[in-house]
C-alpha cells in the first residue's frame, strides 16, 4: 500500500491562479521522500490540501488507503505536519502546545505526557518545557513543530523546508533526528531549498515547477542524469588562459580554473592535461552541489 | 474516553486558560465597568428617579447589567481567541487534526460561555454590596443566561470568521451589540416608551433576553416568556447553522 497516492490533483484560486495543473504522484510506504520546486511552483499548495489546509479543485488523494474525501478522520489521523511557518500560539508554553495537539487526535492525557517526555527530549526541548513559546530561539521553534506533529505518533510526516533559518549544526542534528524516525518505520515527506539536504536524506524525489511534475524518480537515477560535472581548482598562477584538450575550461582569474568534465572522463587525463601545461593544482571543489545542478536545469527547462 | 470527548476537553481547558490567564484583561474591567454603573446609576441617580415596574431602580437594573456583561464577555471573548487563532495560524492545528466542526464549535463556544457567565457571577456578587437580590424563578435565570450566552459566544465565532483583520472584530461590538443593548430595556421598563417605539423595540432580541433574565430575579417581564425563549433558541440554531457551515466549508480558514 502507498503511504500517499495523489492523482490529477488540481487547484486553481479564487483569484484565477492555477497552482496545481492536475498532478500525479505516489509516495510508497517507508519511503524518505523531497518535494522539491521553485517558490510558487505548487509544494506548499499541494502540501496544503493532503494536509486539509487547502481545499482542492479537483483530483484524488490517498493516505495509507483512506480517500481524503471519504474517510477524512481516517486520512488525517496517519498524518503529521511540520508547516514551514510557525503557527503554534506563541503565549503558551512549549509543554502547553504539544499536550493541546495531542488532544486534539484524541490521545489521552497520560500517553500524551509520555510522549510529550520523550519527543521533547529527544530535540532537546525538554528543559524548556514550561517556558512560552515565543521565548524560544528559531531553531528550537522548529524542533518544537517537529515534536508538536509526531504527538500522535503518524505513519506519514510531511515537512514543509524543517531547517529554513537553522544553522548548519542543528540541521545535522535535525537529519539524523529524521533519519531515526525514518528508520523507524515513519514515511517522510520532505521539502526543502538546500539540495544538499534532499540529496543527503530522500531516496525518491519530485520535482514540481508550475503546477506540475517535471521529474518524479529515485535520487540515484536522477543524479545519474548528470553527465557534466563542474569543477573549481585553485592553480597557481598563469598569465594567459588555459586550453586543455577534450576538456571545457574557464579561468576566473589568474590563479581560479573551471573545468568541465564529462561523465566517463578520468580525472586523471585531467591532471595529466594540466601537468603538460605547467599547471599545479592547489585544491579542488565541486562548483555546486550536484543536485542543485541538475535541479536548475530541469526547472529552466520548463521557462 | 471517546477521541471527540478529549479532543473538546483540550480544546476547552486552552480556552478557559487563555481568559485567565489573561484576568486583568478579561475579569477587572467588566467588574469596574458594573461596580460604576452600580454607584452612578444605582445610587446616586436612582434613588431620585423612584420606582420601575413596582420595583427600586437599582433592583429593576441589576439584572440588565449582569446580562449585559454577560453578552459582550461571551461575545468578546470568542470574537478575539478565534481571531488571534486565525491570526497567529494556530487555528491550523485544529484544522489538521480529525477535530469535528461540532467539537470546535463547543469548545469555543464553551470558552466563551465560562468567561460570560464567570464575569456574570463576578457582577452578581457585587452588585449583592448595593442592593439585595431576590430570585423568583431560578431555572427561568439560568436557562435564559445560559442561552443567552452561547448565543453571543456563536456571534463571537462568526464575526471571527469573517474578520479580516483586528479592526474587524470590533466593530459588531461598537456599532450593533452595545446599541443594542442599551436601548435593549437594561435601563427602563419598555412600557415608558409610547407605542411605536415600543415596537419598535421587540424587533432588537437582546430584548427578549433581558426580560427573560430580569424574570428570573424579579419576577415580571415585559414580553411574554415563550416569545422570548423561542427568540433565543431560534437565534441560537439559526447562528449555530451557520456557523456550522462555514468552517465545514473552511469559510475565511482554508483557501
Amino acid at each position: 500500500m502507498s503511504a500517499l497516492s495523489i492523482k490529477g490533483l488540481t487547484k486553481t484560486y479564487k483569484g484565477g491562479v492555477e497552482a496545481l495543473k492536475g498532478i500525479d504522484l505516489t509516495v510508497e510506504q517507508g519511503d524518505f521522500y523531497a518535494l522539491l520546486g521553485p517558490n510558487g511552483a505548487g509544494k506548499s499548495t499541494t502540501i496544503g490540501i493532503i494536509s486539509s489546509l487547502v481545499n482542492k479543485t479537483t483530483g484524488a488523494v490517498e493516505v495509507f488507503g483512506y480517500n481524503l474525501d471519504n474517510d477524512l478522520v481516517k486520512a488525517k489521523q496517519q498524518i503529521g505536519l511540520v508547516p514551514q511557518e510557525f503557527n503554534f500560539n506563541q503565549f503558551e508554553t512549549v509543554l502547553q502546545v504539544v499536550m493541546n495537539q495531542a488532544g486534539y487526535y484524541g490521545v489521552t492525557r497520560k500517553l500524551a505526557l509520555e510522549r510529550a517526555k520523550k519527543y521533547l527530549t529527544e530535540l532537546d526541548l525538554w528543559e524548556k518545557r514550561d517556558a512560552r513559546s515565543r521565548e524560544l530561539s528559531g531553531g528550537m521553534k522548529r524542533r518544537l513543530m517537529i515534536a508538536r506533529a509526531l504527538m500522535h505518533e503518524p505513519r506519514l510526516l510531511i515537512l514543509d523546508e524543517p531547517t529554513a533559518g537553522v544553522d548548519i549544526e542543528l540541521r545535522r542534528s535535525m537529519w539524523d533526528f529524521l533519519q531515526q524516525l525514518n528508520e523507524q518505520g515513519v514515511t517522510i515527506i520532505l521539502t526543502t531549498h538546500y539540495l544538499e539536504e534532499a540529496e543527503s536524506l530522500c531516496r525518491n524525489i519530485g520535482i514540481i515547477d508550475h503546477g506540475t511534475i517535471v521529474q518524479n524518480t529515485s535520487m540515484k537515477a536522477l543524479l545519474s542524469q548528470l553527465n557534466i560535472e563542474t569543477f573549481v581548482l585553485d592553480i597557481n598562477p598563469v598569465e594567459n588562459d588555459v586550453s586543455l584538450s577534450g576538456f571545457e575550461t574557464r579561468l576566473l582569474d589568474d590563479h581560479t580554473l573551471e573545468v568541465d568534465v564529462e561523465q566517463g572522463h578520468e580525472l586523471n587525463t585531467l591532471f595529466t592535461e594540466l601537468s603538460k601545461h605547467g599547471i599545479t593544482v592547489m585544491s579542488m571543489r565541486n562548483k555546486a552541489n550536484r543536485l542543485e545542478e541538475l535541479f536548475l536545469r530541469l526547472v529552466n527547462q520548463t521557462r | 474516553m471517546s477521541a471527540n470527548f478529549i479532543a473538546l476537553k483540550s480544546l476547552l481547558t486552552k480556552e478557559i486558560n487563555r481568559f485567565t490567564r489573561i484576568w486583568l484583561q478579561t475579569l477587572v474591567p467588566p467588574a469596574i465597568t458594573m461596580s460604576l454603573y452600580f454607584v452612578i446609576f444605582g445610587t446616586l441617580i436612582g434613588e431620585r428617579i423612584g420606582t420601575m415596574s413596582g420595583f427600586s431602580y437599582m433592583e429593576f437594573i441589576v439584572p440588565g447589567l449582569i446580562m449585559m456583561s454577560v453578552i459582550t464577555n461571551s461575545y468578546s471573548n470568542v470574537a478575539s481567541s478565534f481571531f488571534s487563532s486565525k491570526f497567529q495560524r494556530n487555528v491550523e492545528e485544529l484544522l489538521v487534526a480529525p477535530v469535528p466542526t461540532w467539537i470546535i464549535i463547543a469548545g469555543y463556544v464553551g470558552g466563551g460561555v465560562a468567561r460570560g457567565l464567570l464575569v456574570g457571577c463576578i457582577v452578581t456578587l457585587l452588585s449583592l454590596y448595593f442592593v439585595n437580590l431576590n430570585i423568583a424563578n431560578l431555572g427561568v435565570l439560568l436557562v435564559s443566561v445560559l442561552f443567552t450566552s452561547i448565543l453571543f459566544s456563536l456571534g463571537g465565532l462568526i464575526n471571527a470568521i469573517l474578520a479580516k483583520s483586528y479592526d474587524d472584530i470590533s466593530i459588531i461590538p461598537n456599532f450593533v451589540l452595545t446599541p443594542l443593548t442599551y436601548l435593549g430595556g437594561v435601563f427602563y421598563s419598555l412600557t415608558l416608551l409610547p407605542d411605536f417605539w415600543q415596537g419598535v423595540s421587540k424587533a432588537n432580541p437582546i430584548v427578549y433576553m433581558i426580560n427573560t433574565f430580569r424574570y428570573g430575579f424579579l419576577g415580571v417581564t415585559d414580553i411574554p416568556l415563550v416569545y422570548s425563549f423561542s427568540i433565543i433558541f431560534l437565534f441560537v440554531a439559526a447562528l449555530f447553522s451557520l456557523a456550522y457551515w462555514m468552517i465545514s466549508r473552511g469559510y475565511g480558514l482554508r483557501s
